[in-house]
């Protein structure tokens, strides 16, 4: 994924962090709050929900169980109806088909629907290597790439900042990447808005070479379809002569039918609109009406891998709609950085291992940074069941992982314990004894400790519960 | 209809008053109950922590120790979804029927009892936290806020963002202090700012968090288990007194 992520600290030392940010803790109660109970509304609104939502799951299982026969069917119309299909192993080859198509067109800039998967591939960073600039145009993205940062939320990546955040940034860093803010620009929403319009405005108009993703990628005609609210993704997919889009091989819906079940789920969930205002459709190339040179990158990065796993391959049923961030009380309090990946939140915290692997620290971290409360699964609109994921990625870290030899340890310790009875009593006979020399704080570091920096310890009681019963018998008897 | 109770570990070593409340409660609803002694824990620790190897032993001690009972009632709504969710996908022949002989308390008084009126009094101002698997594992729904309105002298106050998860997590508590900290506090203040004297809940180990939290805040509010006012009446005695 995107170089600009490497070396992120484990989740708990990062969101130990960002919890001390006050800002950031208002700025994302008051967006994921907002934008929970609205998605809440919609959904209320449809009948049918728990309906579409079952069929959504099983439209997107049974397309996985033949991925291999959808893509190429996919593959197959989209070349007949003039499009050029790539096929990209890893991140670093995607990167590269799109550097060399770029190049062989001669140009030096490209603009940008915004997209996942080339976030997660960190295309932006690979082609500034080569001397290309990608200009991002959905208001979020170009929030976060004026400001030097990095994407916080998958439908709202600016979600960490409010409004007079964003007047400064366009102040100080709109000249650097083209038109400079207006003069004497406020923080209103509209003057905001129009600075952007304006901004991005001279890009689409120049562009000769688009990048996108895709939301959807319909198999029996090749057609790809982008959702979003601002329509600039439907100028990127219009006006330049050149679209290359970035696609995840899980993307792929077998046909139009199928389709619309998602075009119900994923607006409601994502933006709590019935409908989003713009949806962009393509097939191939048409002659005289948008770019006249298409290319589909169909990317895996671990998506096979991913998918040879019989608890974790849900997680590609994903739509990335963004609902499962919106109710995450861990996400809401840690923010998206300390995810360290584009895709933040409870999804993240299951994608990203499985993408990228256990190895780094971050990684390893991430199943572990939840409740396990199942707000997410609730809410998905595609019914992941996230929770059983995070037991399932839990396990694979515990068994492989290092640094969980201590913690392996005592939990078979405390489990020959619980496996004897007579052993437990004694142990809690034992503790109810030496309840009064007992602290409510505890100085030595480890779990204890963190434990009660912030909560007493409770109260051992005189008497265990099996040995009142046993009392208790006694005293029955007669 | 044989009952047994499933303590948990939680409560039988830490808060053994739960435990004694539910004998009183079903005791004075005319149940008769029994207490395994082999039971011990559920094994929800070892599970939700990704130790799969070592829940095995424990999920086959909880399947035998409550083999031939009918009914097998917890004041956990974490530990009944554990057995209810989490043990068919043990693949334990032995423990195939438990799941569907386990009742979280509010379900067995509800549903099985056909009682929301338990006979208790408890003059107190309460509000109550349903904790996340009770809530959203088990489908709980109002039953406990049915049980609590029916309860003689409580006024029961509405806790603002109430389906909000605590912070406790099992092991979340620990790996995650910052997060889980953070949790607590939002919903240390959300129940505060009810002006209750009591927050209820049905699971010990969220109230183990929330009550520590409070402890060390010194916060003029007590966690209470939801199973100990519905067996508290007015002629609790001094060894079981209203608590
Ligand atoms: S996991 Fe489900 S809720 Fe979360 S982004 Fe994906 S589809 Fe939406």
């Amino acid at each position: 994924m995107s170089g600009t992520y490497l070396g992120m600290p484990a989740f708990p030392k990062a969101a130990a962090v960002s919890t001390q940010n006050a800002q950031l803790r208002a700025n994302l109660t008051h967006a994921t709050h907002t934008i929970r109970d609205k998605r809440a509304k919609a959904v209320a609104e449809l009948a049918d929900w728990a309906e579409l939502r079952q069929a959504g799951k099983e439209i997107k299982d049974r397309t996985l169980r033949r991925l291999d026969h959808y893509l190429l069917q996919a593959e197959a119309a989209v070349t007949a109806a003039g499009g050029t299909v790539h096929w990209a192993q890893a991140a670093a080859e995607a990167n590269r088909i799109v550097a060399d198509l770029v190049k062989a067109k001669g140009e030096r800039e490209v603009v940008k629907v915004k997209s996942m998967a080339t976030q997660e591939i960190g295309l932006n960073e690979a082609l500034a290597a080569e001397g290309i600039t990608a200009y991002e145009t959905d208001l979020a993205e170009l929030i976060v790439q004026l400001g030097d940062d990095l994407p916080s939320h998958i439908l709202v990546p600016a979600i960490h900042r409010n409004r007079g955040e964003i007047r400064d940034i366009f102040r100080e860093a709109m000249s650097r990447w083209g038109r400079p803010a207006p003069e004497g620009l406020t923080d209103s929403p509209a003057e905001l808005a129009e600075a952007a319009r304006l901004h991005l405005r001279e890009k689409f108009l120049r562009a000769k070479v688009a990048v996108s993703g895709a939301n959807f990628l319909v198999a029996e005609t090749g057609s790809l379809v982008v959702v979003e609210s601002e329509g600039n993704g439907r100028m990127c997919l219009t006006l330049p002569e050149t679209l290359i889009s970035v696609v995840g091989i899980e993307k792929v819906v077998p046909t139009w039918r199928d389709l619309e079940v998602f075009l119900q789920l994923l607006p409601r969930s994502s933006t709590a609109e019935r409908m989003n205002p713009y949806t962009s459709i393509w097939t191939g190339t048409t002659r005289g009406d948008g770019p006249s040179d298409f290319h589909l990158v169909l990317l895996d990065n671990g998506r096979t891998d991913t998918l040879a796993d019989e608890v974790g391959r849900q997680a590609l049923r994903c739509i990335r709609c963004s609902a499962c961030l919106n109710v995450c009380p861990v996400y809401e309090r840690a923010g998206g950085h300390a995810y360290g990946s584009p895709y933040p939140g409870p999804i993240g915290a299951i994608l990203t291992p499985q993408l990228r692997g256990l190895t780094s620290e971050v990684d390893a971290s991430l199943p572990y940074a939840s409740t396990l409360c199942g707000a997410c699964y609730e809410v998905c609109p595609v019914a992941i069941d996230i929770p059983e994921v995070l037991v399932h990625l839990r396990e694979q870290v515990a068994e492989h992982g290092t640094g969980h030899r201590a913690e392996r340890a005592a939990i078979k310790a405390a489990t020959w314990l619980l496996d004897h009875p007579a052993a437990y009593r004694t142990a809690l006979r034992a503790a109810a004894r030496t309840r009064r020399l007992q602290p409510r704080r505890l100085p030595l570091p480890g779990p204890a400790k963190a434990w009660s920096d912030t909560r007493d310890l409770p109260t051992m009681p005189e008497q265990s519960f099996r040995d009142w019963w046993k009392t208790r018998g006694q005293e029955n008897t007669p | 209809m044989r009952v047994a109770l499933f303590v948990t570990c939680v409560n039988d070593a830490l808060y053994p008053g739960t435990g004694r409340a539910v004998v009183r409660l079903l005791e004075r609803l005319g149940v008769e109950v029994d207490f395994p002694e082999a039971q011990t824990c559920c094994g929800q620790p070892q599970f939700n922590t990704g130790y799969r190897a070592e829940t095995l032993p424990l999920a086959r001690r909880t399947a035998a120790a409550f083999a031939g009972y009918d009914y097998v009632v917890t004041p956990s709504g974490s530990c009944a979804a554990m057995i209810h969710d989490n043990y068919p996908k043990l693949g334990l022949p032995e423990a195939e029927s438990l799941p569907g002989r386990v009742y979280e308390l509010t379900e067995f008084l509800v549903d099985v009892l056909g009682v929301t009126d338990v006979g208790a009094y408890y003059p107190h101002t309460v509000t109550y936290h349903p904790s996340c698997h009770g809530l959203r594992m088990l489908g709980l729904g109002d039953r406990p806020l049915r049980l609590l309105r029916a309860v003689k002298g409580l006024d029961l106050v509405e806790l603002p963002g109430a389906e909000e998860c605590c912070g406790f997590g099992g092991t979340f508590a620990v790996k995650n202090p910052a997060v889980s900290a953070a949790m607590a506090a939002d919903k240390v203040r959300n129940a505060l700012a009810t002006g209750a004297e009591v927050l209820c809940g049905a699971d010990n180990s969220c109230l183990m968090h929330l009550g520590g939290t409070l402890r060390r805040q010194d916060a003029p509010l007590r966690t209470v288990h939801l199973a100990e006012i519905l067996a508290s009446t007015e002629h609790s005695t001094e060894k079981e007194p209203l608590v």
